[in-house]
């Protein structure tokens, strides 16, 4: 299958989809230092993010989250791309600066249509994403 | 959003690696919120000072921002840091606390952004005129800037704010945009409005209703209206909603409410007010630290606190802790015309570049601060973990 959106962050990768169907705050949210998910009220909670092609709504929360994508990168624990069905500032500011490549408004719902654990290649520069 | 040759040039990278990372995000930004072009702005206001806001992952970004060769081409202004940079010792700031933030301003100062550390740049001369555009990131330096100057900017964030300290320009959208700027909503005041607190409990009231609407007041009495008081107005409505423009009758330069078009209206009654004070009021009891200035002390607010503990009885000092936060140009002066000496001498400080708000007062082992500003007494409780007093400084300081 194969999608088509919009360019965010520029870049390539690929990895296994973890998907959520809720908006995550960086900032409190997710552990800078593991990239596991910490907040309880999130449904992946528990769930690393590291190098997993992020499939969730929207980022949330406070600004500084985009610095947290950032120091996950440093890190090395950060997601291999990002696919956001609407983006905001947070998160795609924070993609750009980390340069984690990330796409949105694909032509049919990603999280809806990905499941966790397939494999997904994201071309950001030409806003493709495929499965398989 | 389309760019100039010129722009596309420098997201190419031929201004490089950093000037591209800040047009990528200004790209970004007006994409997302559907901007048409990149427009010039006059100056930054770049928030993302403190090292308890951002933490190590702004510091680290920060470090390496500066180090890929990020400059400032127009004015830009820093919002308070952490700490007081001369005298964080004397305000008992932890001293791993201190290291962090010094290497923060550091950070910035390389990058060439003022270290004004002030969320009151109007009172210290950094005033954009009626229709100017900017790019200011804190939430009460930009409602006082739409507003009170009737300047144009959006909410930046402090990344956005920084890109556009280094571009020059901004994503044209939003508060920048004339049809954006009409009244939402009417505010009609009926309350006496007398008092510091009487604006900053309003302000709290309404950006509490206001949602997405800019509201407009009538009522507000000219000769009650200071700067002062419409500064923590503002802050407040910026602090419990996101109102980054409002219009106040014979008060703001734009009054932009349409004629004709029926609008909803809000009366807000002294009653009303004086139940938002005690929903405010988390202290009942005595308090650890008086803390005014939030937003910053004008010089005219510091000179008002002197005199107040100038006619003190001789010899009784202060029972808690008492901070003036303000711009450290303004303590400078305040310094030269003696007002500091009297506020030391009563057992106050006259604290610079930072602000209750964003200093780690709870590692300090304060639990309750006393506050005459909407806008503190909103955060405190979230932010830094205080019960708080409200109330005006007559009674603050008795």
């Amino acid at each position: 299958m194969i999608f088509h959106g919009r360019t965010i962050s520029k870049g390539k990768a690929s990895g296994e989809a973890l998907v959520g169907t809720e908006a995550i705050s960086f900032l409190g949210g997710v552990d800078p230092k593991t990239g596991k998910v910490i907040d309880r009220q999130n449904p992946l909670f528990g769930k690393s993010i590291a190098g997993k092609v992020l499939v969730i709504p929207r980022g949330k929360g406070s600004t500084v989250g985009t610095y947290v994508l950032y120091q996950l990168k440093k890190n090395g624990v950060a997601p291999a791309a990002v696919i956001n069905l609407e983006s905001e500032i947070i998160i795609a500011v924070g993609a750009i600066i980390s340069e984690i490549p990330m796409v949105d408004r694909l032509d049919k719902n990603p999280v809806e249509n990905i499941k966790t654990g397939m494999k997904v290649k994201v071309d950001a520069d030409k806003g493709i994403v495929e499965i398989g | 959003m389309d760019l100039s040759r010129q722009e596309q040039e420098t997201l190419d990278g031929e201004e490089g690696e950093a000037a591209a990372k800040a047009m990528a995000i200004l790209q970004a930004v007006g994409n997302i919120y559907g901007a048409d072009k990149l427009i010039p702005v006059t100056s930054a206001q770049v928030a993302g000072v403190s090292y308890k806001t951002i933490g190590d992952a702004g510091l680290e970004f920060l470090e390496d921002f500066a180090s890929k060769g990020a400059k400032a081409t127009i004015p830009a202004y820093l919002n308070p840091a952490g700490m007081d940079l001369k005298d964080w010792k004397r305000m008992g700031v932890p001293k791993k606390f201190a290291e962090k933030q010094l290497q923060i301003m550091s950070s910035y100062t390389k990058i060439g952004i003022s270290p004004t550390c002030t969320c009151a740049p109007y009172h210290i001369g950094i005033r954009p005129a009626l229709g100017e555009h900017v790019a200011w990131s804190e939430s009460n330096a930009i409602s006082f800037a739409n507003s009170m100057l009737g300047a144009r900017t959006n909410r930046e964030s402090a990344v956005s704010a920084l890109a556009s300290a280094i571009i020059g320009k901004t994503p044209n959208f939003g508060l920048h945009l004339e049809e954006n700027r009409k009244a939402g909503f009417i505010v009609a005041v009926t309350a006496r409005m007398e008092k510091m607190t009487d604006f900053g409990a309003l302000g709290a009231i309404v950006g509490k209703i206001a949602r997405d609407r800019n509201p407009a007041f009538i009522g507000i009495p000219r000769t009650k209206a200071t700067e002062e008081r419409m500064k923590s107005l503002g802050a407040a409505m910026a602090a419990t909603g996101s109102v980054a423009l409002y219009f106040a009758k014979d008060i703001t330069p734009e009054w932009n409410v349409e004629k004709g078009t029926p609008i909803e209206t809000i009366e807000v009654s002294q009653d009303i007010v004086d139940e938002q004070k005690a929903v405010m009021q988390t202290e009942k009891g005595a308090v650890g630290l008086v803390a005014i200035g939030c937003p910053h002390c004008s010089i005219g607010e510091i000179r008002e606190i002197a005199k107040k503990l100038e006619s003190r009885p001789a010899g009784k000092s202060l029972a808690m802790k008492l901070w003036v936060c303000t711009s450290r140009k303004t303590k400078d002066e305040a310094d030269k015309l003696g007002l500091s000496k009297i506020i030391e001498k009563a057992g106050g400080l006259v604290v610079a570049d930072t602000c209750m708000v964003v200093a780690p007062l709870e590692e300090m082992g304060f639990k309750s601060t006393a506050v005459n500003s909407g806008k503190a007494a909103t955060y405190l409780p979230s932010l830094c973990g205080q019960r708080v007093k409200f109330a005006d400084i007559e009674e603050l300081l008795n």
